[in-house]
Order: C-alpha cells, then structure tokens, then sequence
C-alpha cells in the first residue's frame, strides 16, 4: 500500500462525502436559491403536472415582467407525471430538503401538505386580498385551513355534460330534452338498446361524478364531526343510481378507467361514448387529444337530482402553493396572485386553457366568452359560458373536498370501491358499508 | 509502510476483525441502522419532521386493514407461482443446454438470447407488456387469444388474468437468469457420475432424477432463497403493468406497492415502516424456514 494511494483514495472519500453533504445541505426547502440572473430576474422553480398550465405560467410570468421590470422573475416550470410530483413534493416536504419554490398540487392531495402544525406551504391569505371579492369564495376554501389560504385555485371546475350530437341525431335522442338523472338514464338505456354502445361512462379510478350526485341528494362523505360516513342514506341512494344505470346499459366502464386518460380519449374520438360528465375543464381534452370530434361536441348543464338545489358543483381542482421555506416566498405569492387571481389571469385560463376561471366578472364578459377566434368556441356546437351562466345560481361547494381525510377517501374508492360497485356487480350498500369499516381503522376513527 | 499499520495488519487478533470491518460497515450503514430507524418510525406518526410515538397502533390498523391483507396474498401467490414457473422450467432448458446433443454454435445463441431479457429495463419491458395485454381488441395479446376463438379479453381488468400477464413478465425476464445458474450448478457435476450411471444402464430421464437434480441442491437452495425475496417484494412490475400503482380492486397490489402507496402517496410514514418491518419478518420466515429444511444450516452438507 504506497502512500500516493492512500492520499488518493483519501482525497476521493472527502470529495464524495462533500458532495453528499452538498446535496443534503443547502439553502433549506430553496429551489433556486436568491441568486438573481444576470439580468436581474429572480429565477424561480415551479413543479406542474399538467403540461397546458405551464403555457398559463409562461405567459403570465411574461405579463408580470412587463408590468414590474424592477421585480422581475425568471420562472423555470418542470413538468412531472401527476403522481411523481406529488411523490416528490410530500418527500421534498418530508424531508425539509429539494422544494420548489412553487407547485401545482391536485385537490385530492392537497390535504396531505396542509396537515400537521406545520405545514411546508406558506400561507397566501395577504398576497390574495387585492382580488379576494372577484373570486369565488368556495374555491379558495377548498385550499384554505383556518383563515390561512395555501393554495390558489386554477378553475371552478363545474360539472356540465358532453355531448356527441353525431351520434344522438343518429340514435334520435335530443340532448336538450336531458336536465335530471333520470332523463340521463333512459335516454342512455334507450340509446344503449339501439345502438348496442354505451351512453355515459362509469368512472372506475376517478372519485369526480359520484360527488356530484351525492351534492345533488344533499349528502358528504363526512359527518358532522369531520369523521369518514361514507354509508350515509344519501351515498348509498347515490350509488345505486350510478348502479342502476349501469345494468340498464346506460353508463358503462371506461377504457383507461376514466374520461380523463389516454385511452378514454381514443374511445371517445371513435364514438364508443356519447355523453361525458365531466368538469367544465374538460373542454381542454377535447380540443387537444380529440381533434376529429371538432364541431360534432355540445354542452350541456349536468343533469340534476330531481328537486335538488344543488345544480352542479367544482370537480377537480389544483391548488398552486409556494413553499414555506422558499428563499423568494414573498415575491413568488404576490406573482401567483397576479398569475391565478388577477382579471388578466382569468382571461387567460379560460383563452389558454378552457377552463372556467374562478373570477366570476369574466364569465360575463360576453367580449371574452364570444370571442368566434376562440379555439374553444370553436369546436364546440355550444358555449361554455351559457350552460355555465344557467347554473350559475346553483353552484354548490362540497364541503368534503376541503377534509383533510380527503386523500384516503379518494384512494379507497379509486382503487376498489368504484370497481366493485361498477364492475364486480357487488352491491352499492354492501361495497360502501366495507369501504366505511376500512376507512375508519385507517384513518383511526374506529 | 508505517510500523503501526504494520503491526495492525500482521496482528493474529487484529486482522480478521479488520478485513471483516469494510462489510460490516457496510452492513450497519445501510442495513442495520436504516431497519433499526423503521422499527422506531413504525411506533411514530411521522409529520413533517415532528414526531409522534403512537406505540403499536399502527400495527394494530395494519392488522384490521383488508387492503394490507389484500397486497399480502397478491405478493405471496405471485411468490409462490413464480417459484413453480421459475425452477422446474429453468432446470429443464438447463439440462437441454448443457446436454451433449446438439450444435454448440446454436445453443450459445440460445443461451445469449435467453440472458437478453435480464438486461432490459423492467420499466421498458412493463410498458411494453401493459401494451400487449391492452384491452383494446387490437392488442397482440388480444389477437392471439382470437385465434382460438376467445376474447377480446381485458386482460389488466380481471384478477386472474392479470396475474397471468405479471407470471409472462417474470418469466420472459427471468428464465434466462435462473437457467444460467443452472447451468452452472450443472457444469460443477463431474461427468464420472453421468458415466457410471449409464454403464448400469440409466437412461437420461433416470439420469437427471437421480444425479442431476440431487447434485443441484445447493443452487436450487440459493435459486429458491433469492426467488422467495424477490417474489415477495415485487413493486416495479406490477407498477408499470398497470400504469401507477392503482389497480381495479387492487389487484395488482404488492405489499412494497402499499408500503409507497401509505409512506409516499399517502405521507403516513410511519405507517409503510410497519409495513416495511412485516414484510421483513414475513421474508426472513420464509427463507429460515425453507432453508432448515433445505439442510443448509446442518454441520456436515452430506450428500
């Protein structure tokens, strides 16, 4: 063993235990640090999971620079696969080290970062207050715990329906004629039994309809108290509707296991299905993954429970957050308040995106929602903002969306009450009374 | 070289204490202390960075969790399936390999062949299944059961034939390995035996009974040992086969599958430690059981 070796090997042992340090060190939970660019700008890094926010981002990051030359900022989005960035991000959080700056969290996961006294993301109630009176309330509670806002939402998300007029002329059903449930499920059944295609999609691995119609009966999925209920008269009457409509033909199992999936686009574009409810952001899929349907797609509002209030409710939703730990914090919330909550912002998310933004102002103006260049107004036979003026009034918030048990829920009937229920044929009441008894040992209320 | 290290190094006590110490530094840093830490996170609720001793209650939820139990037998009759599919038919293409019949040239090409799905990543090799057993009529997967007049069957929907398209994704990967160690196993035989046993008149099935498959035990020990491991913590296939880790019904659930589902989908940390510490008990079960009565812990290894 000479000593030159010794050295050597020594020298590389301190060189990788420096690079561990360097990597587990750092500025805590900073992304890119406070560094400014060369030209002044503040970088900062944004994690998103869906690729069309970005072009939002983008374009708003590039609107702040021109409004606020002296506080510009340098946005750097990187584009993860849903679940991977979350995984990230609650392991960043976990572990106190690799944060974004800013993040794009989906509603169902949003309880896992709010939860504990601590929470890694900052609260943006102040950033918010400039816009808070145009903005619908129920969607930044959805993000909100105690008077502290930690996220800022993108959308309403308001469930309407998706009409192929091709096939309904073909079948000789009309749409219009649709306003409650019922009417839903025989005209499926009526569609089914002509045609030998399903009507409407059972969504097996996405909580989203289902919601809509318990909303609509006037149930949740919580009691009083906040602890799970999920077996509650109005869940169950819920899912034997959704059940029956099922062994009528009227809805049936999606490919892909959801309207919103790679597959599910395929099979729609091919006519396989002729009704989607679904959250008015869907609009988006449609333009972008089923070009060929342009033309041929009406909206129409969500059918209703007979007699319910409850017309329709926000589906979906991402919160963006900005770490609590994030060197830049303050400049990053009063850019996502510009970039999320401004009038501009809104504009934007309906131009860019589709979506049915959440500063309500917009959705009057007829000089935005009429536009004939928009790509939107475009493939559809019908405008969004109509059907969504129509229910305006009747817009309800479903409280169990903001429960920090919202995440298990959503996983419990994810991966195997909706397939039981939709695909095994187990029977509503049996399924949710075993999704209730699991839930409650698992989130420790039993 | 220094008098010190010298006399460390040529000390009778010293020195195997010291050429054992890189591996047993080893060991601690990476095994032991991160399992000790599990077992301690497994009696906390782990929040971002604060920690809650909870005692066994989390074990106790585990315990009345079917899902748990679910992702359990999921992974144990995968385990146990893969162990029928991946010793008897490795052993049997073994002795096929290694026999005298046949071209040379074209077995060492069906050897490398075999060995080729081993060094494919299970990530492109599960996207391409998860494609083939689509349930899209046009899938191959779908095409070939046509031919025989079934189908389209929807292969990742259904429970049973979704454990089929998990036991081809083993098998494809795995054969050529457990056959390369067979081989091995079967090229350590002296040909004296073979010899003898024909002079008395054994044919070949005889001959692979008697002497083959005795004189394997020791790689079909090992072979079996690494199998029950491997069967068990099963995670990536099954993730890749059904896109993400959320099956119908959590079919394709395996316990490493619920342990991230819980520690990283979920943030319940120290939840997946419980898990993570079951599935160790569970693996070390298995294997102690198995291998006393394999024989391997017996003094003498007599054949």
């Amino acid at each position: 063993m000479s000593r030159i070796r010794t050295t050597a090997s020594a020298a590389t042992v301190a060189a990788v235990l420096a690079a561990c340090l360097g990597c587990g060190g750092g500025s805590p939970g900073g992304g890119a640090g406070t560094s400014a660019d060369a030209d002044g700008a503040t970088p900062m890094e944004m994690w998103i999971f869906g690729e069309l926010h970005g072009v939002l981002y983008e374009q708003m990051a590039d609107r702040w620079n021109e409004l606020h030359p002296d506080r510009a900022i340098d946005l750097r989005l990187t584009v993860y696969p849903y679940q991977d960035m979350h995984n990230k991000l609650q392991l960043a959080a976990n572990s106190g080290a690799g944060m974004p700056d800013l993040a794009d969290i989906e509603v169902t996961k949003f309880a896992n970062f709010v939860r504990g006294d601590d929470p890694p993301l900052m609260d943006l109630s102040a950033a918010a207050e400039p816009y808070r009176e145009d903005v619908v309330e129920a969607r930044l509670d959805l993000y909100s715990r105690g008077d502290a806002v930690y996220g800022y939402p993108t959308h309403v998300g308001a469930f309407v329906t998706f009409y192929n007029t091709e096939l309904l002329e073909e079948a000789g059903i009309d749409y219009s004629t649709i306003v409650t449930w019922d009417d839903f499920a025989a005209a499926g059944a009526e569609y089914h039994a002509a045609t030998g295609r399903a009507f409407g999609t059972a969504n097996t691995d996405v909580f989203f309809v289902e919601p809509l119609v318990i909303a609509q009966h006037g149930g949740e999925l919580f009691a009083e108290d906040g602890t799970v209920q999920v077996d509650s008269p109005e869940v169950v009457r819920s899912f034997e509707m959704m059940q029956d409509m099922v062994e009528t033909g009227a809805i049936a199992p999606i490919p892909g296991s959801s309207p919103d999936d790679e597959e599910a686009y395929g099979s729609i574009a091919r006519g396989d299905f002729a009704a989607i409810v679904y959250p008015a952001w869907y609009t988006s899929r449609f333009v972008d993954y089923m070009p060929d349907l342009a033309g041929k797609v009406a909206i129409a509002p969500a059918p209703v429970v007979a007699g319910s209030d409850t017309l329709t409710i926000g589906g979906g939703g991402t919160g963006t957050a900005v770490a609590a730990g994030s060197p830049v914090r303050d400049l990053a919330a009063e850019w996502l308040a510009f970039a999320k909550l401004s009038p501009e912002a809104n504009v934007a998310v309906w131009e860019v995106l589709g979506f049915d933004p959440v500063n309500m102002a917009v959705w009057e103006d007829e000089e935005v929602t009429r536009d004939p260049d928009n790509q939107f107004n475009q493939y559809f036979t019908t405008n969004l903002f109509d059907v969504l003026n129509q229910v305006k009034d009747g817009i309800e918030h479903f409280e169990s969306f903001g429960s920090p048990d919202l995440p298990a829920v959503n996983s419990r009937f994810g991966t195997v009450t909706l397939t039981e229920i939709y695909e095994s044929g187990v029977p509503a009441r049996e399924a949710l009374e075993q999704a209730q008894r699991e839930l409650k040992n698992e989130l420790r209320q039993g | 070289m220094p008098a010190l290290a010298r006399r460390l190094l040529y000390s009778q006590k010293l020195a195997p204490y010291l050429f054992v110490l890189p591996f047993v530094a080893t060991l601690a840093l990476f095994w032991i202390i991160p399992v000790a830490r599990s077992i301690v996170m497994s009696t906390q609720e782990v929040m971002y960075g604060q920690t809650t001793s909870v005692g066994m209650d989390n074990y106790a939820r585990l315990w009345n969790d079917g899902v748990f139990w679910t992702a359990m037998s999921n992974s144990a009759r995968y385990m146990v399936l893969s162990l029928l599919l991946l010793i008897p038919i490795p052993m049997l293409l073994a002795a096929v390999v290694n026999s005298r019949i046949g071209s040379p040239r074209v077995k060492a090409f069906f050897k490398a062949s075999m060995f080729v799905p081993a060094l494919t990543s299970v990530v492109v090799a599960g996207l391409v299944f998860r494609l083939m057993f689509s349930e899209s009529e046009s899938a191959v997967m779908n095409q070939v059961v046509q031919v025989f007049g079934i189908g389209p069957v929807r292969w990742l929907r259904e429970d049973l034939t979704g454990l089929a398209a998990l036991l081809a994704l083993a098998v494809w990967r795995w054969t050529g390995v457990n056959t390369m160690y067979f081989i091995a196993g079967m090229q350590s035989i002296p040909g004296e035996y073979y010899e003898a046993a024909s002079l008395d008149g054994a044919n070949r099935r005889q001959q692979f009974l008697r002497i083959t498959v005795p004189n394997l035990r020791p790689t079909i020990v090992y072979v079996t040992t690494i199998s029950v491991y491997g069967g068990l913590a099963m995670f990536l296939e099954s993730f890749m086969l059904y896109g993400g880790n959320a099956s119908p019904n959590n079919q394709g659930l395996t316990v490493v599958g619920y342990l991230y589902r819980k520690g990283v989908e979920q943030n319940d940390l120290g939840f997946a430690s419980a898990v993570g510490i079951v599935l160790l008990v569970a693996v070390t079960a298995i294997n102690l059981t198995q291998l006393t009565l394999a024989g391997t812990f017996r003094k003498e290894n007599v054949r």
